[in-house]
């Protein structure tokens, strides 16, 4: 028997999409909703989805320096994201990004990376995520199709998800 | 032959780094060493200025900023001097633009490769590594900071230790700033919560210090036997190495482990444009998350892990699930159960492939 199941087929790790969507984020925190969505996009899609967490370094520190609480508070989220993901059946492909800026890491990530599409969540009433100035720079200078989603209203209205990202992940 | 380094510590401005530095100045002179003050802080504090009485003061270099006109250290002119001992105040300082060194801990370095021993002094809140810690804490973002590696380097690191009541009490006295500016501090960097938040992280970076300084002594006779966990995490040009090296951070987290991450390139294996994105995205990820990044050419996966690991101490080594291209090897007996054998005394960990799990679910 163990000879048999050594042989079989292994299932299929979800195939890398041939296109790539970009869901930035930063603030520790990534809205249900907009990850909901942009779940619903990719898979429409057949895109690899991936989730980028923008870490702004320091002006004191250089952009490789290791930035140990930031990632604390960034490889849990994103690990949910991904699992959220993979649960969906997409191929997920997520990053860790630094710069001086949200922006400025945005920046860098499409610059040492080719992306189709790029889902990017509007601020929230709690002040996390891209403030508007970010949001008008993203729409300017993004080299793809960029989306603005606005997170959930009851979010917006009492300052509390409604849903948390861990009813998604399951 | 390099000069000894002292470091004196505090957690705050007017502990008395300064004044136990030109202390000890005055103590190694009495005993007939040849010092001299290669910079001291200008603090206009009395008790200090006494105590800098008598000692020989190497002239300051002048330099024009604007309409201002700064003094630093002339490195050059304290070598020259080359006594036994120098005295240099405030080693996370910046230099003033066109100096010889950016920083002043840089320009410790030269006199201590001159032969020369030194004592210098800082306070913790300019340790790189605390700066995101400093700020939680104190509201304020110190812009001066020197690399951990400085303190890792000296020979002495000596704690310079006042309760937060006592410092609150000299500033009130005027002892570390003129009044009137002693009033303001004392509602803002010289709350009494700050300065216990500032005394445990001196305390709790000294003891590491020792620490660390103590384990490879004790451990000596055991020569190249890992003094502490290590993980080796081997990793491809493939989206789930990141993965991998996320797992690979969150155990060392919890080990207090240092990273390797290591890619065994076969030898002649030009990595594709897709492999190559892969492989600068896992790079940032390790710089970002401190791991080490190495690359090694070899053809044999087990081979080049076990000579790493020998290398450098590992004690974990974090692999992903071996792949379809893997069957060759996995008719050799599985790599898995090669590493087992071939690695004795390191633990080997798989980090599942999230993607299978999920589609086995499904």
């Amino acid at each position: 028997m163990t000879g048999l199941a050594f042989w079989r087929r292994r299932p299929a790790t979800p195939a890398p999409g041939a296109r790539r969507l970009l869901v930035p984020f930063t603030g520790g925190e990534l809205d249900p909703v907009v990850l909901e969505a942009a779940l619903r996009i990719a898979k429409v899609w057949e895109a690899t989805l991936v989730p980028a967490y923008l870490i702004v370094t320091p002006l004191d520190f250089d952009l490789n320096s290791p930035m140990q609480q930031q990632v604390a508070q960034a490889v849990p989220i994103l690990e949910a994201v991904e699992h959220a993901g993979l649960r969906a059946g997409l191929a997920v492909d997520a990053r860790i990004e630094t710069g001086r800026s949200a922006t400025h890491a945005l920046q860098r990530l499409w610059e040492a990376e080719r992306f189709d599409r790029i889902v990017v969540p509007a601020p929230t009433a709690r002040g996390h995520g891209f403030t508007p100035k970010e949001l008008q720079w993203i729409l300017v200078h993004a080299p793809h199709e960029t989306l603005i989603l606005r997170p959930e209203p009851g979010h917006e209205a009492d300052g509390r998800p409604t849903r948390s990202l861990e009813a998604l992940v399951g | 032959m390099r000069g000894h380094y002292r470091i004196l510590l505090g957690m705050a401005p007017g502990v008395g780094k300064t004044y136990r530095m030109l202390q000890e100045g005055r103590q190694a002179k009495a005993e007939g060493r040849d010092v001299v003050i290669g910079y001291l802080e200008p603090h206009d504090r009395p008790e200090t200025a006494v105590l800098a009485d008598g000692l020989e003061i190497v002239p300051r270099l002048r330099t024009a900023q604007g309409s201002l006109e700064l003094e630093e250290m002339d490195v050059e002119a304290v070598i020259r001097r080359a006594p036994q001992l120098a005295l240099i105040d405030e080693l996370a300082h910046t230099n003033a633009r066109g100096m010889r060194n950016e920083k002043r801990y840089q320009d410790i370095v030269e006199v201590l490769d001159a032969g020369i021993d030194v004592i210098s002094t800082v306070n913790v809140q300019h340790l790189e590594s605390l700066n995101d810690a400093i700020f939680e804490l104190t509201d304020v973002r110190v812009r001066e900071t020197f690399p951990d590696s400085i303190l890792d380097e000296a020979d002495e690191v000596v704690l310079v230790d006042l309760s937060p009541e006592e410092l609150q009490e000299r500033l009130r006295a005027g002892k570390v700033y003129p009044q009137e500016r002693a009033a303001v501090a004392l509602e803002n960097f010289f709350r009494q919560e700050n300065l216990a938040a500032l005394r445990e992280l001196v305390l709790r970076e000294v003891a590491e210090d020792v620490e660390a300084r103590r384990q490879p002594e004790a451990l000596e006779p055991l020569g190249k036997q890992a003094v502490a966990e290590r993980i080796l995490a081997l990793i491809e040009p493939q989206a789930k190495s990141q993965r991998i090296l996320r797992r690979a951070w969150r155990s060392a987290q919890r080990l207090g482990a240092e990273i390797d991450s290591m890619w065994v390139r076969p030898r002649g294996y030009e990595p594709t444009a897709e492999e190559a994105i892969q492989l600068a995205a896992l790079r940032r990820l390790a710089s970002v998350l401190g791991i080490h990044f190495l690359e090694e050419d070899g053809d044999d996966l087990v081979e080049a892990v076990r000579r790493v690991a020998g290398e450098r101490g590992s004690t974990y080594v974090f692999v992903g699930t071996p792949d379809e291209r893997r069957r060759v090897e996995i008719l050799r007996g599985s790599l898995l159960s090669r590493m087992v054998r071939e690695l004795p005394g390191l633990d080997i960990r798989v980090v599942a492939d999230r993607a299978l799990k999920e589609e086995n679910v499904r």
